[in-house]
């Protein structure tokens, strides 16, 4: 067996795990791995390089790649630089829990700590915002690495993994064969649930008055036929499904069993029932300050069972009766299997559904309609109406608009939702959407964007025009970093500090100086046109949507309270907060 | 408003680990990060090849957060198995301390008599000074060097706990 550079054996090793992207930004320090991809792809052994704009666009393209595929997101950097500008997605995809492979150039080794051009301590600085990283100094380990890489990323709880290569070990040679199946001496996650635990589960579903089913992203990272599992066991059990921001679209929003979203900005329905239930089953789900509230007062009078693949999930914030660690899809298609198995009649849950009826008279999310102008609700609602038969995908930056999407667009299907959940990152969606276009060249891909957030990572407009990708951003443009301008008024009586968003470029021409089509919508009654010309267009085009630029995002629990204490409108609002609240974020 | 802080607990773990770089790093980052307690961490290979080491951790916490300490450092990929010795029952803590007295006259034999009650050597001598090798537990070791600090302390070397399971079955 021949000898090969360590840049060669990287390409080949991506070869072999079957890498078909990577999203990155060349430099000094990756120059020997530009040049190995280039000659793989005139050798026919091609794996297509998209060229972002900056380094953090692109581990959240990675990111909107993995997410909308369930393949993992690779990303190729230079060092120094191109490393900690990596640092912001690769902590996004660690929260989310979204599998990344991050290959860093490094400075060579006999430089390492000498503060070198563009030298920094990657694996320093990467160490806890990743789920594993690697300094690779020797070239003969640099595919075990690689494969062991992917193998961490993509398996147990997901999550990003970083690969800091210093530029002579790209240079140097050694042998290189492709790795049997890994067997991880240290890290071996628990996939199948302890039988015993699923039988006590289903003795609680069976015996349950008023079950309620709490999903997250751990369903769709399970994969599709999680999904599929969750509706069966919904269906054979009758319990009501809420889900968390990033398990949207694993349960259809169609279904009547669905709840809606839970938490700060979920339903008035969900909330309640999560308080009244008297069994709770997490799947998926990691009970985020952002879903309990106020902690002593979440759901206080349910059992609790809890499936996660990470068991420092599990009673983390909030005290778990029932702990099954394991893939939330294995264990569901236990649940059922078992369930089906004893023959279990479908539970009378109809004085609990009654109750939730109820709670849904409320109608939550209605919204006070306006003729003057286009409430941002109002245009979430006619994009849906405009492309839900084409099942799109939607990603979005991060504040209002973020939540006025998951709280009006409806999804059915796993997969279509890509947002930043944990981390809460602005200037997530728009590469977000490039990468996922890219995993899925036939889907219509919409980041449903903030004239804020679109901002911060605006240059990768570029991106898409260059491999033409017909991607569309559709900016609820209110003139206010609306999120932070809510917080002001409830916390503290409306003084606007430094949320006004000022000197706003004009983004049909910025769009069209890009390349992109661009459109304005001011009117209500512009709205349907507006998104259809979006729409006919074949090519990327961004819709510039004037909104009232005053709404608030309703319902809403405050910071501190209690799911049972919703504000439901505006005039609810008193303006002011104690301390105690004031310093939750 | 003020900050509460819950009541907290003392325990000894033993966290097996590959002996990979960074990994101590990952360890005590792992502690900081998500703000627990370090009040003593020795660290050292085990095995002949040099692959595993043992680390000894002594933390503070209320249970609830103990656990997640267990449970996060179970996560981290390099590590082998995460044993909670104070909770899991009898159990040795030993340290060892090197601890420097200054002085003459009574204060050298006062010195010389009080290391004898504690078993500690003289490892070092000089016409004005010793060197006291002491081991045992925490209590033992806090004693012993506050009674030298009345016949002339200056200086101590801790080691910090290492600690092993009581009985023939290995953490």
């Amino acid at each position: 067996m021949t000898e090969k550079s360590g840049a060669d054996i990287l390409v080949e090793a991506l070869c072999d795990l079957g890498v078909e992207v990577v999203f990155g930004y060349p430099g000094g320090a990756v120059l020997p791995i530009y040049d190995a991809l280039f000659r793989a792809a005139r050798d026919g052994r091609r794996i297509r390089h998209i060229l972002v704009r900056h380094e953090q666009a692109a581990t959240h393209a990675a990111e909107g790649y993995a997410r909308s595929t369930g393949k993992p997101g690779v990303v190729l950097v230079t060092s120094g630089p191109g490393a900690t500008n990596a640092v912001t997605g690769i902590t996004d995809a660690l929260l989310d829990s979204i599998p990344m492979v991050v290959i860093t150039g490094q400075v060579p080794t006999a430089l390492i700590g000498t503060d070198a051009f563009q030298e920094a301590d990657t694996v320093g600085i990467t160490r806890h915002c990743s789920k594993h990283n690697y300094l690779v100094k020797d070239p003969a380990k640099l595919g075990p690495v690689i494969h062991e890489a992917f193998h961490i990323a993509t398996s147990g709880r997901p999550g990003p993994v970083v690969v800091d290569i210093p530029k002579d070990v790209q240079v140097a040679t050694a042998r290189y064969a492709k790795p049997g199946p890994i067997q991880h001496k240290t890290y071996r996650p628990t996939v199948k649930a302890d039988p015993r635990a699923i039988e006590q589960v289903v003795d609680m579903l069976a015996a349950a008055e008023r079950p309620v089913l709490y999903t997250g992203g751990g369903v769709i990272n399970s994969g599709p036929a999680a999904s599929q599992l969750l509706r069966e066991l919904a269906r054979i059990t009758g319990a009501p499904v809420t889900s968390t921001l990033m398990g949207l679209g694993a349960f259809p929003a169609s279904s009547p069993q669905w709840l809606g979203m839970l938490g700060m900005h979920g339903t008035y329905e969900a909330n309640h029932a999560m308080n009244q239930a008297d069994l709770v089953i997490a799947l998926g789900s990691r009970f985020d300050d952002r879903v309990t509230g106020r902690l002593d007062a979440f759901s206080p009078n349910s059992r609790k069972v809890h499936v996660d693949i990470d068991r420092s999930s599990i009673n983390k914030t909030v005290r778990i009766d029932l702990p099954i660690v394991a893939d939330v899809g294995h264990a569901l298609e236990d649940m059922v299997r078992v369930w089906k198995a004893r023959q279990h009649p479908k539970p009378d849950t109809r004085d609990w559904w009654a109750r939730i009826a109820e709670w849904r008279a409320k109608a939550c999310l209605s919204f006070p309609d306006s003729t003057t102008e286009i409430m941002p609700q109002r245009a979430i609602r006619a994009l849906w109406q405009a492309t839900h038969a084409r099942n799109p995908i939607i990603t979005t930056e991060v504040g209002q608009h973020q939540m006025w999407a998951a709280q009006h667009f409806g999804f059915e299907s796993p997969n279509k939702w890509l947002t930043s959940g944990g981390l809460g990152t602005m200037g997530y969606g728009l590469p977000a959407a490039i990468g996922a276009q890219l995993g899925n060249p036939k889907a219509l891909v919409i980041d449903i964007a903030g004239e804020a957030s679109i901002q911060m990572n605006i240059q990768e407009l570029a991106t898409a025009t260059q491999y033409r990708l017909p991607v569309k951003i559709f900016i609820l443009n209110n003139e206010y970093m609306g999120m932070v301008r809510q917080w002001q008024e409830l916390t503290y009586e409306s003084r606007y500090a430094e949320s006004y968003s000022d000197s706003l470029p004009d983004f049909v021409k910025l769009g069209e100086a890009y390349g992109w089509k661009g459109i304005r919508i001011e009117q209500p009654d512009d709205l349907d046109a507006g998104i259809a010309a979006m729409l006919d267009h074949d090519g990327p085009a961004i819709v510039d949507c004037r909104v009232a630029k005053l709404a608030n995002c309703f319902p809403m629990i405050p910071s501190g309270a209690a799911h049972t204490d919703m504000i439901l409108q505006a005039n609810e609002v008193s303006g002011t907060m104690d301390d105690e609240a004031k310093a939750l974020v | 408003m003020h900050i509460r802080e819950e009541k907290a607990e003392r325990h000894t773990l033993a966290v097996i680990v590959d002996n990979e770089p960074g990994i101590l790093a990952r360890i005590a980052g792992l502690f900081t990060a998500r703000g627990y307690n370090i009040e003593s961490l020795t660290v050292s290979e085990v095995t002949a090849d040099k692959a595993v080491s043992r680390i000894t951790i002594v933390t503070s916490a209320s249970p609830a957060i103990l656990e997640q300490i267990v449970a996060q450092l179970d996560r981290l990929v390099p590590v082998h198995k995460v044993r909670d010795l104070t909770a899991e029952g009898p159990h040795v803590e030993r340290e060892l301390a090197l601890v420097k007295v200054q002085g003459t006259g009574d204060h050298r034999i006062e010195a010389l008599r009080l290391a004898d009650v504690y078993r500690a050597r003289v490892v070092d001598a000089t016409t004005t000074s010793f060197v006291f090798e002491v081991t045992g537990g925490i209590e033992k070791i806090d004693k012993f060097v506050e009674l030298m600090g009345e016949v002339g302390l200056i200086e101590v070397a801790r080691t910090g706990i290492v600690a092993i399971a009581r009985g023939r079955d290995a953490a």
